[in-house]
């Protein structure tokens, strides 16, 4: 079983980018199950949501206390909630922001990760660029398809189709194709 | 159809399939999604012949529903925590006058304080009105269980609640299988009311009555029960036949036949209770657990038969009989009359509080030596009460309870732990 446990905050699309991943996992024919762990909900909380992929029936109903994965949707969060809490060694973070982990001041927090594991992407720039919109979870979405390969890009594009209407599906779709392929070519990486 | 979808819209689609005529329902968290998404499909008319009633309360949803299912019409309606309070007069009316009535609850627990999470608080506070309650494991369940309430009700003239927890459930995108309309049209036939308000052939519903048969009546309520026991596994077993999948019945038991330990809880906790169960049989123990999906009628020999060869039996349950300890407790010691056998009650998942794999295995094996109080409260953080009642014991004016709580806590938002 892969966890996933995104944070963000109201307004993000947290709690639509868990249940996007959870959709795309599913085209593949995988288990999956995405919930959002619900705060008095507003814009601008913290919120958090969490996605569980396997190859058999999920029936566990605890939120992610140990994930192997975290898309931290916005970076103020770093210094404010334990973001990490439960974080596997050999687990992977893909952070929202245009900055590298040093720059975030996560240095000393890299040190016991695999460097291949960390990335950060400008999602929220993406998402505007495409959409218009400053929503960062679908770009995240399809940079987490790229560095932990747990679902393909085509999946990621037909979970995307599923959730928007056609026009603003693809701008989606072509704020994903350029996050995937920023992921994917580790020359650029910030980590 | 397989389907990814949410625990929601999972049940709109299923209550969609069974051609409901009335849904009247007031928004309330988290039932919102299963009435907005019938909502549209009325809209669109992707479910047809079906009036949405906008209601200005949920006494006045109940009401509406009451009138709506005496003149004939298969009537739907969803609420939850204090909705569910609110209408609780017209609750036990449409079970008085039986009438078959399909009802969701989005578990959530009842305030003050007041808490928007998951609990059974709610359900659990019109167990004796009357009506039968059936509780969802998995979203498939939910979504299956309304599938079967409408064919229950309608046979036996009586109110279904079907609870599916609140969240966790309804706000959970999981694999869910929805059958064609073809489908269920085999499985539940048009609805053929046993009595009907109909102008060519007057009948008053509600009358008086006195002591001369007022116990009679309710007598007849429980007989109903009585045979919602048989029907529940027979409806059940058929609609295993039909889709090819088990969902309902009275209770499922999980691992219990050589089990010395056996966990009861109902709905979707038992999950988790069963990974746990796998984990702890790996290491040799030998436990198994029972998810209880009928609590109303209460299956007092199928449970009895399913845990009464073991040396002790937790219950887990997320709801309170505050002064008392367990509600579902007493319902399993109900069963167990003349078993001699170590009986736990675990109060757990309150307002929402996660209940975790870790904490469910240090409990079982707790109980496995038995070592557990008669009634726990699981992760309860001691070091919190205690010091709130050193508080209360130094003065006579010490302000709410619940805001002393969350200042010594520091919260200023809530978690998820």
């Amino acid at each position: 079983m892969f966890q996933i446990r995104i944070h963000g905050r109201g307004g993000q699309g947290v709690v639509s980018g868990a249940e996007m991943m959870s959709v795309a996992a599913f085209i593949e024919g995988r288990h999956a199950q995405a919930f959002p762990s619900f705060g008095s909900e507003r814009m601008g909380a913290p919120v958090m949501a969490f996605c569980r992929i396997d190859d058999k029936e999920i029936r566990l109903r605890e939120p992610v206390l140990e994930p192997d994965a975290l898309i931290i949707q916005d970076p103020t969060l770093l210094h404010q909630v334990d973001l990490f809490k439960g974080l596997r060694s050999t687990g992977y973070v893909l952070i929202n922001s245009a900055r590298g982990f040093d720059e975030l001041g996560l240095n000393e927090f890299a040190l016991g990760f695999r460097p291949s594991h960390l990335f950060t992407i400008a999602a929220t720039e993406l998402a505007l660029k495409h959409v218009g919109r400053p929503v960062p979870n679908v770009p995240l979405l399809a940079g987490f398809a790229a560095i932990t390969r747990q679902v393909a890009l085509d999946s990621v594009l037909a979970a995307i189709r599923e959730k928007f209407p056609a026009p603003i599906a693809e701008k989606n779709v072509a704020a994903a194709k350029e996050a995937f392929a920023l992921a994917t070519r580790p020359e650029i990486s910030h980590a | 159809m397989l389907k990814q979808t949410e625990g929601s819209h999972a049940v709109a689609e299923g209550i969609a399939l069974c051609r409901p005529e009335v849904i009247c329902a007031y928004p309330i968290t988290p039932q919102t999604h299963i009435v907005e998404g019938l909502g549209e499909m009325v809209k669109t008319g992707e479910l047809a012949n079906c009036e949405f009633v906008n209601v200005e309360s949920e006494f006045a949803a109940m009401s509406v529903a009451i009138g709506a299912s005496a003149a004939g019409a298969r009537t739907y309606t969803a609420t939850a925590s204090q909705g569910l309070l609110f209408m609780a007069e017209a609750v036990y009316n449409a079970s008085g006058l039986g009438l078959p009535i399909v009802m969701t609850i989005g578990n959530r627990a009842i305030g003050a304080p007041i808490n928007i999470w998951n609990d059974h608080s709610d359900s659990m506070s019109m167990r004796d009105a009357g009506w039968i309650q059936l509780y969802a494991e998995t979203n498939q369940e939910a979504l299956d269980l309304h599938i079967q309430a409408f064919r229950l009700a309608e046979e036996l003239s009586c109110p279904v609640m079907v609870c599916v927890d609140g969240f966790i459930l309804t706000h959970a995108y999981d694999r869910v299988d929805v059958p064609s309309q073809e489908e269920v049209d085999r499985y539940l036939p048009p609805f053929q009311p046993r009595q009907v308000l109909d102008p060519s052939h007057p009948v008053s519903i509600g009358a008086m009555v006195g002591p001369e048969a007022f116990t009679e009546v309710r007598y007849l309520a429980h007989h109903k029960q009585l045979r919602a026991l048989a029907l529940i596994p027979q409806l059940s077993e058929q609609f295993r036949t039909q889709f090819g999948r088990a969902s309902g019945g009275l209770l499922r038991t999980y691992r219990t036949e050589d089990a010395d330990t056996i966990v009861v809880a109902l709905g979707s906790v038992n999950g988790t209770i069963q990974d746990v169960v796998d984990e702890m049989r790996t290491e040799g123990n030998f436990i198994g657990s029972v998810s209880i999906c009928s609590f109303r009628p209460f299956p007092l020999v199928a449970l009895r038969e399913a845990i009464k060869h073991a040396k002790r039996v937790v219950v887990l349950e997320k709801s309170f009989a505050v002064g008392l300890g367990g509600i579902l407790s007493d319902g399993v010691r109900n069963s167990l009359s003349g078993v001699v056998l170590n009986g736990y009650t675990v109060i757990a998942g309150l307002g929402g509080r996660a209940i975790t794999r870790t904490s469910l295995r240090q409990l079982f094996e707790d109980a496995a030596r038995d070592e557990l109080e008669q009634v726990t409260f699981l992760d309860l953080n001691a070091d919190l009460v205690a010091h709130e009642l050193a508080r209360e014991a130094q003065a006579r004016t010490t302000g709410p309870t619940a805001e002393a709580l969350l200042r010594r806590l520091g919260i200023v938002a809530s978690q998820i732990t």
